[in-house]
């Protein structure tokens, strides 16, 4: 997941955005040398978890690039990732199953989505801004549940495999190196968007709202347009859910995936890009397997999961090693 | 045509419910700026105190025993509540708090009463119908409608004729200020948490002859509260009911012109109003941020 910090290596001194060291190139080198080689190694049903995982990742990368970065925490991220979900698997049932067609038409669907809906909830900030997100969140799985062309309650089941050129993809051990590969240059995609002069304005946004408009940037717009753009990354992260699941419900772009994600982040360390991807991974393993073990009462452990994570780690796994600074986020 | 005003009756004895549901998130978020994502849960403790107590059609006592109860239990999760998130100034810890506490009240209520769906009789007396437009039409929820008027009285009675009224819409306006006049408002913001928690545990008592119990709907019930906070604009009892009035009768009207779309048109109601005016229909004066 450590790609991003080979890719800036001029990068003066801005706290969050860890600098490259030749130990972190290895570091790198050496995670994705662990990622890709996995399914030699592994069962199908470690691969299986691990590519949901990688999909889940995703989208925690974009609910960090609108929490993190740019100080607006989401919790209807999961309306964009389902929206890209839904629209693959209708391509699949429908068009074609090659995955590239699926993954940019999921992009797409988050992207349009997020530009359709996102102008109502960027002019608010803060904890504002995350109430209009939760309801819209909500009031689009609320349609996905109870509209019958998308299934209703019952999802969209019997999408055929993935192709790619032509071949499906039909070992677990190939769809999981599709979705690496995607979820690698999304990863490196927004890495990118946040060294950038872009980047830079979302964070003087996120800290000095006033002075970034004095300055004469247009705040709302720069929100307006981080809002899409985690929106696309969302939609793709959706598709690729679908890659291997060949399955979508409303349960997919439900409350509780959109709070799993914020989650992610906040106990990744919301800013940093290997944390909130570390944090994906260990929330989907406790939702997964360790609620499995304690009688299907997963949510309860959730539940006390989240209040742990406020009192005892409020500045994440990202945090433990990050200078002392900046603050989560500020009431405006 | 008479269909349609039986329509907008349900609608008015969803408004009453939403009023009471809402309008404690929305005074928490004006005065407290705190999102309570729990507030749902709190609504489904009413509701499943309905259940253990008035489920098999008992009588009237036994329905004021359950409101009373809701109303104590939700009180008490309120003052929890309002500690746990002023023992963190971050918005987004407070938010996880009360998603936190919510998943875990919604849990244990799964697990006592388990995942069915439960439905839950009107008391006795008043379980009948009448003749209303042409149409018989639930005793109960004309009850509903006149609980929503006694409601939207009383605290526009206590807000604005009161003093502890002028406290309370002075601390959404101003904290510091009223602070500084020597009033402890921690007092009042707690409070004002735990009287909006009972009322949404009591609006899940009410509410259960017409909704039930089944997990899932804290969900449901949070979202129509959130809905009409935003349309109704933060911090202002005002706006908690015009929005109420406004989502209960496009939920109601809806259902029966739309049944396929009426989740649309809450969202495209929400939609328009944000589009329109960012702030909600009436927003307390000081407690909105640009």
């Amino acid at each position: 997941m450590k790609v991003t910090t080979t890719m800036e290596r001029t990068e003066t001194v801005t706290p969050e955005v860890t600098r490259s060291s030749p130990r972190k190139v290895v570091i790198v080198a050496a995670v994705l040398a662990v990622l890709v080689a996995a399914p030699v190694v592994l069962g199908a049903y470690p691969v299986t978890t691990m590519t949901r995982m990688l999909a889940f990742a995703v989208l925690v990368l974009s609910v960090d690039l609108l929490t993190g970065v740019a100080g607006l925490p989401t919790l209807g991220q999961a309306a964009y990732f389902g929206a890209g979900a839904y629209t693959a698997v209708l391509i699949g049932l429908h068009i074609t199953s090659d995955a590239m067609v699926q993954v940019v038409a999921g992009l797409a669907a988050g992207l349009i989505a997020a530009a359709a809906t996102g102008w109502v909830a960027v002019r608010a900030r803060g904890i504002v801004f995350l109430m209009l997100t939760l309801a819209i969140g909500e009031s689009v799985h609320q349609v996905a549940d109870t509209w019958s062309a998308v299934g209703g309650s019952n999802g969209l089941a019997g999408m055929p495999p993935i192709s790619l050129f032509g071949a499906p993809l039909l070992a677990s051990g190939f769809v999981y190196w599709w979705v690496l590969a995607v979820a690698i240059v999304l990863i490196a995609a927004v890495a990118l968007v946040v060294r950038s002069p872009y980047g830079r304005t979302l964070r003087g946004v996120r800290d000095n709202e006033a002075r970034m408009r004095a300055l004469g940037y247009r705040p709302a717009l720069a929100r307006y347009g981080v809002f899409c753009l985690a929106g696309a990354v969302a939609g793709a992260g959706g598709a690729l859910w679908v890659a291997q699941a060949r399955f979508v419900s409303p349960g997919d772009l439900g409350f509780e995936v959109a709070a799993l994600a914020l989650l992610s982040v906040v106990i990744g360390g919301s800013g940093s890009l290997w944390g909130p991807c570390l944090g994906a991974a260990l929330v989907l393993l406790v939702r997964d397997n360790l609620s499995a073990s304690i009688d299907g009462h997963g949510p309860l452990l959730l539940g006390l999961l989240f209040v742990a994570v406020v009192f005892v780690m409020p500045r994440g796994l990202a945090g433990v090693r990050r200078r002392k600074g900046r603050g989560k986020e500020r009431s405006s | 045509m008479t269909g349609h005003l039986v329509s907008v009756l349900n609608g008015l004895a969803m408004g009453s419910l939403l009023f009471a549901i809402a309008l404690g998130l929305s005074l928490v978020f004006g005065m407290m700026d705190v999102l309570n994502l729990a507030h749902g849960a709190v609504y489904l403790v009413g509701a499943y105190v309905a259940v253990a107590l008035v489920a098999d059609g008992a009588g009237l006592a036994a329905f004021v025993l359950a409101v009373l109860l809701a109303a104590v239990l939700g009180a008490l999760l309120g003052g929890v509540l309002a500690g746990l998130t002023r023992a963190t100034p971050h918005h987004l810890d407070q938010a996880l708090l009360t998603l936190g506490v919510s998943l875990v009240v919604a849990e244990l209520l799964s697990i006592f009463f388990g995942n069915d769906v439960h439905s839950i009789a009107a008391p006795a007396p008043v379980a009948g119908s009448v003749v209303v437009f042409g149409e018989t039409y639930p005793v109960y929820r004309l009850l509903v409608i006149g609980f929503g008027v006694v409601l939207a009285v009383a605290v526009y009675v206590l807000v604005e004729r009161s003093v502890l009224g002028s406290v309370i819409r002075a601390t959404v306006a101003d904290r510091g200020m009223v602070s500084a006049l020597g009033i402890n408002t921690g007092r009042v913001l707690v409070g004002v948490f735990a009287a909006g928690a009972g009322l949404a545990a009591v609006g899940g008592v009410l509410a259960g002859p017409i909704l039930g119990a089944q997990p899932g709907l804290d969900e449901k019930v949070l979202l129509l509260a959130l809905v009409v906070v935003v349309i109704g604009g933060l911090g202002s009892v005002r706006g908690a009911l015009l929005g109420a009035v406004l989502i209960g009768q496009v939920q109601a009207l809806g259902t029966s012109l739309l049944p396929e779309y009426a989740s649309f048109l809450i969202f495209a109601a929400m939609g328009l109003v944000l589009l329109l005016r960012p702030a909600g229909l009436l927003p307390a004066g000081g407690a909105v941020r640009a």
